[in-house]
């Protein structure tokens, strides 16, 4: 009969405060199968650890359970100390009395001890009959692939490259450098653009590690972390290749003008977006970077600019702030000041988030050097009058209506995903959130890596942002890439489906209900097979199983009616 | 094709011909607008402060009212439509609200009652493309702004009817009818409503500026769904020509009135007559009486 060890978590007052943890430990310890029973101020501190070490050295413990937070919190805290204390990691399981207990009973202690007592009893049993466990080992491709060869793109695959692993780089346009080589100059000294990237691009495609394919997409993706199995479609023609890490930097455009009709984008040719206006500043652009009405080409005596156009507005636009556009609209006027001194450039905000290091300085120079109008306050309406774009908005410092007879209105439009961002993200398996921006592991620990093993974010993929930060986090993907390849080897957690080939009758449902395609048909046997390494657990074959032949590892119908059975 | 017809209290009194002109026209087009048998005024306004239920009371009891003989409400007055489609709303939505409104009229309605207006109809039951196959008399020639106003448009989430910023569905009627239909700046700005009854200037600045730039767009009359704005836009234009030198005086119509023309109806009933200026002379230089 195993010998359970079970350590009763304070959580300082956060279980202590609701549940009597004295009277839940004492309960314990005469309870079947339980050798030890303890109770500590907080088990996941390192004394709270050494006491689980220790009593399973000194007692001879060959179970675990720690009475605690939800395991999503210290599972693996809690298997890594019984590990070193030499028993199986598999062996050690958390009862969460935190979320599912104490903060919920606040108000009634009686029963929250009651209930921490049943719910720790349940996992008492659960342990009783754990089997121990060794981690699957899997394939390691030490090559990454990079969706997107934008900045954040490029960054991601000269740092890999660099390390000396292998990059396919796979860009959906005719060449490499993606939006940022679309601009005119960057704000804070008005570098260009396209020397900046050229560098970045010649470090790229002429590291021999560097496979750039253009014109190319992502068309299928099988495998899993470590190995995957990418079809790329290249000018027609679908190429296969293996890889084990993928880094999305597939960037973003801009909110459609159509779509902020009261603004008369795409109606009326002198209004345009951000992007339009870098173009026509750029020295490559279609104007040799003179600014001109694209209406009939005169130099525009007054400029108005719109931030916030579609953003900050859940009503007509996105409900987020895109971030770089008062830093960018600030910069698109003073190089029209630059260009056109004795021209007038307005600048219509909400209020004025330059939030970076210089950013404040760079906006305030915008006012003061270059005498940029700011007027705080949302533009209502811009319509053509007597050859003129006539902009009504508001200010809101005089509480008056303001009414600008322009020449060019520019709209600092919101930044979206780029066009078949969702449809990718379906393919790759990663969640989007409800705008289409890939979404991330935590939106604080884990920024740059998606929920899905071995696929990682960079860019504005992800949110926007701007070229250092597409750069900070095309290299922080890379770091990630580079810890996963510098391993020697990787496995996968063990608690996986397995089938009991005597009870299965090969009718397939588990395949169809396998949402990580985890499952098939063998074609000799013709009963369900696992593949382990995609299969993350989920329990769904299970309950599918007519046969009660798929079961999960530490999961068993034993294990689940010895733990209903505790409870009545 | 039957529906049932709220034609509110000014149809009833000074809009007559906008109320004969919508009965007769969708009477050509085969619909049958069914006159409520007991009706309310609906209030005219839907009230800012989200806790005025009382204020609501009128048009649920229209809209109760309808469910009692049909599941359609078609109404021609911008106003009436856009309380009756908000508070159908939020009698199919807020539940809370509904429970009070209902105990307070002593009957249980949940927002079943679809509400149309005239246009809704005209654009998804006959069609702008089969519309313009029935027309009789194309009014060729005849350059038209539409005005929309803000009722009949917004809010956009409550009411749906067309993009609130750049609207179509009065321009595509009017296309459809032979109009050429001119683009101005102001189509959808307010023409100062209801403060008609206090401030008669800022309604005559406010009007002022949508005829001025329906003016300068080189329409000859102007076309709205409203009667309040068809106040405020036709019969401040004696104040205007006072104020404003040069100004010229331009006809303001209801679209019904321009409908029940093209498809060739005798307009006797249609009010005519009764504009502060009157459009005769510009229709029958168009053809049109």
């Amino acid at each position: 009969m195993r010998k359970v060890g079970v350590f009763v978590c304070h959580c300082g007052n956060n279980i202590a405060g609701a549940v009597e943890v004295e009277r839940v430990t004492e309960a314990l310890r005469s309870y079947p199968g339980v050798a030890y029973s303890i109770d500590y101020l907080y088990v996941c501190s390192d004394p709270g650890q050494d006491l689980i070490k220790e009593a399973i050295a000194e007692r001879d413990l060959d179970g675990v359970v720690v009475a605690a937070c939800s395991p999503v919190m210290h599972e693996t805290t809690f298997r890594r100390t019984v590990a070193a204390a030499g028993l199986n990691p598999y062996l050690c399981e958390v009862a969460n009395i935190r979320e599912q207990c104490s903060w919920v009973h606040r108000d009634d202690i009686e029963r929250a001890t009651l209930k921490a007592t049943q719910i720790i009893e349940t996992i008492v049993e659960k342990v009783r009959h754990d089997e121990p466990l060794l981690p699957l080992a899997m394939s390691l491709v030490r090559r990454a692939l990079i969706i997107g060869g934008g900045i954040a793109g490029l960054q991601a695959a000269s740092d890999i490259a660099a390390a000396g692993y292998g990059v396919i780089l796979v860009e959906r346009e005719e060449g490499v450098g993606g939006r940022m080589a679309q601009l005119s100059g960057t704000y804070l000294n008005f570098d260009s653009t396209v020397d900046l990237l050229r560098e970045k691009i010649e470090a790229v495609t002429r590291n021999p590690h560097v496979t750039v394919l253009t014109r190319a997409q992502v068309e299928e993706l099988g495998g899993y972390l470590g190995d995957f199995k990418v079809k790329v479609r290249r000018q027609g023609n679908d190429e296969e290749y293996e890889v084990g890490a993928i880094v999305v930097a597939t960037g973003y455009e801009l909110y459609p003008q159509e779509w902020l009709s009261e603004y008369g984008g795409e109606r009326y040719p002198d209004v345009i977006d951000g992007l339009e206006f870098e173009r026509m500043l750029s020295p490559t652009g279609p104007t040799g970077g003179e600014i001109r009405c694209p209406s009939d080409g005169r130099v525009p005596q007054e400029v108005v600019f719109v931030q916030c156009a579609g953003s900050r507005d859940p009503e007509r636009g996105v409900a987020y702030c895109s971030k770089i556009c008062c830093m960018y609209t600030a910069k698109q006027a003073m190089m029209y000041k630059m260009q056109v001194p004795q021209g007038q450039a307005y600048i219509f905000y909400i209020d004025i988030r330059a939030l970076g290091k210089g950013y404040e300085e760079f906006t305030q120079r915008g006012m003061e050097e270059h005498r940029v109008l700011y007027l705080r306050g949302k533009v209502s309406k811009v319509f053509p009058q007597d050859g003129k774009m006539m902009v009504w908005g508001a200010d809101t410092l005089s509480g008056k209506g303001v009414e600008v007879a322009a020449d060019l209105v520019v709209l600092a439009t919101p930044m979206v995903p780029s066009a078949g961002a969702f449809e990718l993200a379906r393919k790759l398996r990663v969640a989007t959130d409800k705008h289409g921006f890939f979404s991330e592991a935590h939106p604080k620990l884990r920024p740059v890596e998606s929920l899905t093993p071995g696929v990682y974010l960079a860019g504005a993929c992800q949110a926007p942002k701007d070229i250092p930060e597409a750069v900070a986090q095309g290299s922080a993907a890379a770091a990630k890439v580079l810890s996963l390849f510098s391993q020697e080897k990787i496995t996968h957690d063990p608690i996986v489906a397995v089938v009991d080939s005597e009870l299965c009758a090969g009718c397939g449902i588990c395949v169809e209900v396998c949402p990580y395609e985890a499952r098939e048909i063998h074609p000799l046997t013709k009963i369900a097979v696992v593949k382990e390494v995609l299969c993350q657990g989920c329990g769904a074959c299970l309950v599918a199983c007519p046969n009660k032949a798929s079961q999960l590892r530490n999961f068993t119908p034993t294990q689940v009616m010895a733990m209903i059975g505790a409870l009545v | 094709m039957r529906y049932l017809y709220f034609p509110g209290c000014t149809l009833s009194t000074k809009a007559k011909g906008f109320a004969a002109s919508g009965e007769a026209s969708a009477r050509a087009l085969g619909i049958d607008l069914v006159e409520l048998s007991q009706w309310n005024c609906c209030g005219a306004t839907f009230p800012l402060a989200t806790d005025n239920l009382l204020a609501l009371v009128a048009p649920t009891r229209i809209l109760l009212n309808a469910q009692k003989e049909g599941n359609h409400l078609v109404a021609l007055c911008s106003i009436c439509y856009h309380v009756l489609k908000r508070t159908n709303r939020l009698l199919r939505e807020e539940t809370d609200k509904r429970e009070k409104l209902n105990l307070f009229i002593e009957e249980e309605y949940r927002g079943e009652v679809r509400v149309f207006h005239l246009l809704e109809l005209l654009r998804e039951e006959i069609g702008f493309e089969e519309l313009s196959e029935r027309v009789q008399k194309r009014l060729q020639g005849l350059r038209v702004a539409p005005y929309y106003g803000c009722l009949l448009l917004r809010p956009f989430q409550e009411i749906g009817l067309d993009d609130p910023e750049e609207p179509r569905i009065l321009d595509d009627l009017l296309a459809s009818l032979g109009c050429e239909v001119v683009e101005f700046s102001h189509k959808t700005e307010c023409c100062g409503s209801y403060l008609a009854m206090n401030s008669s200037e800022v309604t005559r600045e406010l009007s002022y500026a949508i005829l001025h730039s329906a003016l300068a767009s080189g329409a000859q009359a102007v076309v709205t769904s409203c009667p309040l704005c068809h106040f405020n836009l036709d019969y401040r234009q004696g104040e205007m020509a006072a104020h404003y030198p040069g100004f010229t005086q331009i006809p303001v119509l209801y679209f019904t009135q321009l409908l029940g023309l093209a498809l060739g109806i005798e307009s006797e009933t249609f009010g005519l007559a009764d504009h502060h200026v009157d459009p005769r002379p510009l229709l029958a230089s168009k053809g049109l009486k």
